[in-house]
């Protein structure tokens, strides 16, 4: 008789707690508007935006991401060798390889677990959520630390008019851990890839190597990110507030059974349209920390929660919509059970 | 207006368009219906901002049934322009 392979089975799972590291200066649209010749007054009609955390050299990918896991470390009373599987989602860690997550299992004096960067852009928070349901769920895993984390500041170019006064930097990061009830619903994912020009970096690294080296043609710069405004406005307002709502649904739930929504901070126009598109009713507490803190893309979710939660120590434990947007085209969003108050 | 049965397209006349654009921005942008005429520009006369204007838009394709393409929305300069558009597309 030839053998079979034993298998697992795991548990629901909820998130036990969420960190948060923010640089430390304060960049307001003053600083901002020379360069691209605009005003503050502009930049807060088209995205809601006061200000931004910029990260200097003595806060770099790693060092937020790892500050932002001690916080939720404390808060979730656990240390990081209780930690068996890290998932770091950025598009901002200047190295292809190896990845933020090794960097920060070191840093942090815990270098066995299972630890990998992804990269779904400013959705890669909700695809790590998702990710880590998944792997509790199977049995793979048991507590994992889900990361967002971006120095966007590196590859935005000042003088760009369409993102200069859009991106940000920052790190968040939640506990997940088993749950005998379901803390976390099924994810609603998916792409747009025929749209993935909408958001990039360009040129590759081939392209800079190639200049640098004096090997090919010139012209080529930074991979700085570039954005179709329009185009990514249509598509986040009126396909993601869909998406969001199949999130729900797919969790049994309507608008008027969540406590809050925190969808990836990218813009407080798109924000609130999507809630109005939404029918999202006034109990509702709508995250906006885009308004101070900018769009720090893999890391908004988290940044946001954890501010949320600050403001708003009622909503612990409450339910959320999360939904993440960004560079594929590709999203995802889900409803969690906030953390309970530390 | 003019109701449209769904996935079937009827050819629209240019005042029930007109009509149509006046209540769909009114609504979007807070700009009263009778200061909305064909030979406005939607930035520069009624200052409707980029990102108001593609919610004008998916309104619009809502509204009448038609599809108008991102690289199309930066050619809809005045009132008029997606009077004509949409007149076209539909018929």
């Amino acid at each position: 008789m030839a053998k079979v392979i034993a298998s697992k089975s795991g548990s629901e799972s909820r998130i036990l707690s969420v960190g948060s590291y923010r640089p430390k200066r304060l960049v307001p649209n003053s600083e901002i508007v020379d360069r691209i010749e605009s005003s503050d007054e502009w930049i807060q009609q088209r995205t809601g935006i006061e200000s931004r955390r910029f990260a200097d050299d003595s806060e770099s990918v790693v060092d937020m991401a790892t500050w932002a896991v001690e916080d939720a470390l404390a808060k979730a009373k656990l240390s990081i060798t209780d930690i068996d599987t890290l998932i770091v989602a950025t598009v901002t860690f200047p190295f292809q390889m190896p990845s933020a997550a090794t960097a920060i299992l070191q840093r942090l004096g815990h270098p066995t677990a299972a630890a990998f960067d992804i990269n779904a852009a400013c959705a890669g928070f909700s695809y790590g959520i998702s990710m880590a349901h998944d792997f509790i769920k199977a049995g793979t895993s048991k507590t994992v630390l889900v990361v967002g984390a971006e120095k966007i500041s590196d590859f935005t170019d000042p003088d760009d008019r369409a993102t200069a006064f859009i991106f940000a930097d920052g790190a968040g990061a939640v506990v997940i851990g088993q749950s005998r009830d379901a803390g976390i619903g099924p994810v609603e994912w998916g792409s747009d890839a025929d749209s993935r020009d909408a958001i990039q970096m360009n040129p590759s690294w081939i392209d800079v190597r190639d200049v640098e080296t004096q090997l090919t043609k010139a012209g080529s710069k930074w991979p700085n990110i570039s954005q179709e405004g329009q185009k990514v406005y249509r598509w986040a307002v009126f396909s993601m507030s869909k998406a969001a709502m199949k999130a729900l649904e797919s969790a049994g739930l309507t608008v008027n059974d969540i406590a809050a929504f925190i969808p990836h901070q990218a813009n407080m126009r798109i924000i609130e349209t999507m809630a109005k598109e939404m029918g999202m009713p006034d109990s509702v507490v709508i995250a906006d920390d885009i308004r101070v803190n900018g769009n720090t893309s893999a890391a908004s979710i988290p940044l946001a929660m954890d501010v949320l939660l600050d403001k708003h120590p009622e909503l612990h434990g409450k339910l959320a919509l999360l939904i993440g947007y960004g560079a594929g085209l590709v999203y995802a969003g889900q409803v969690v059970e906030l953390p309970p108050k530390p | 207006m003019v109701e449209l049965s769904k996935g079937k397209i009827m050819a629209l006349s240019q005042a029930d368009v007109l009509a149509g654009i006046k209540e769909i921005v009114e609504e979007v942008a807070g700009i009263p219906a009778a200061s909305i005429e064909l030979n406005k520009s939607f930035t520069d006369d009624l200052e409707v901002d980029s990102l108001s204007m593609v919610e004008v838009v998916v309104a619009c394709e809502e509204r009448f049934g038609v599809k108008i393409p991102d690289e199309k929305v930066t050619e809809l300069a005045t009132v008029g322009d997606a009077v004509n558009f949409i007149v076209n597309a539909a018929a």
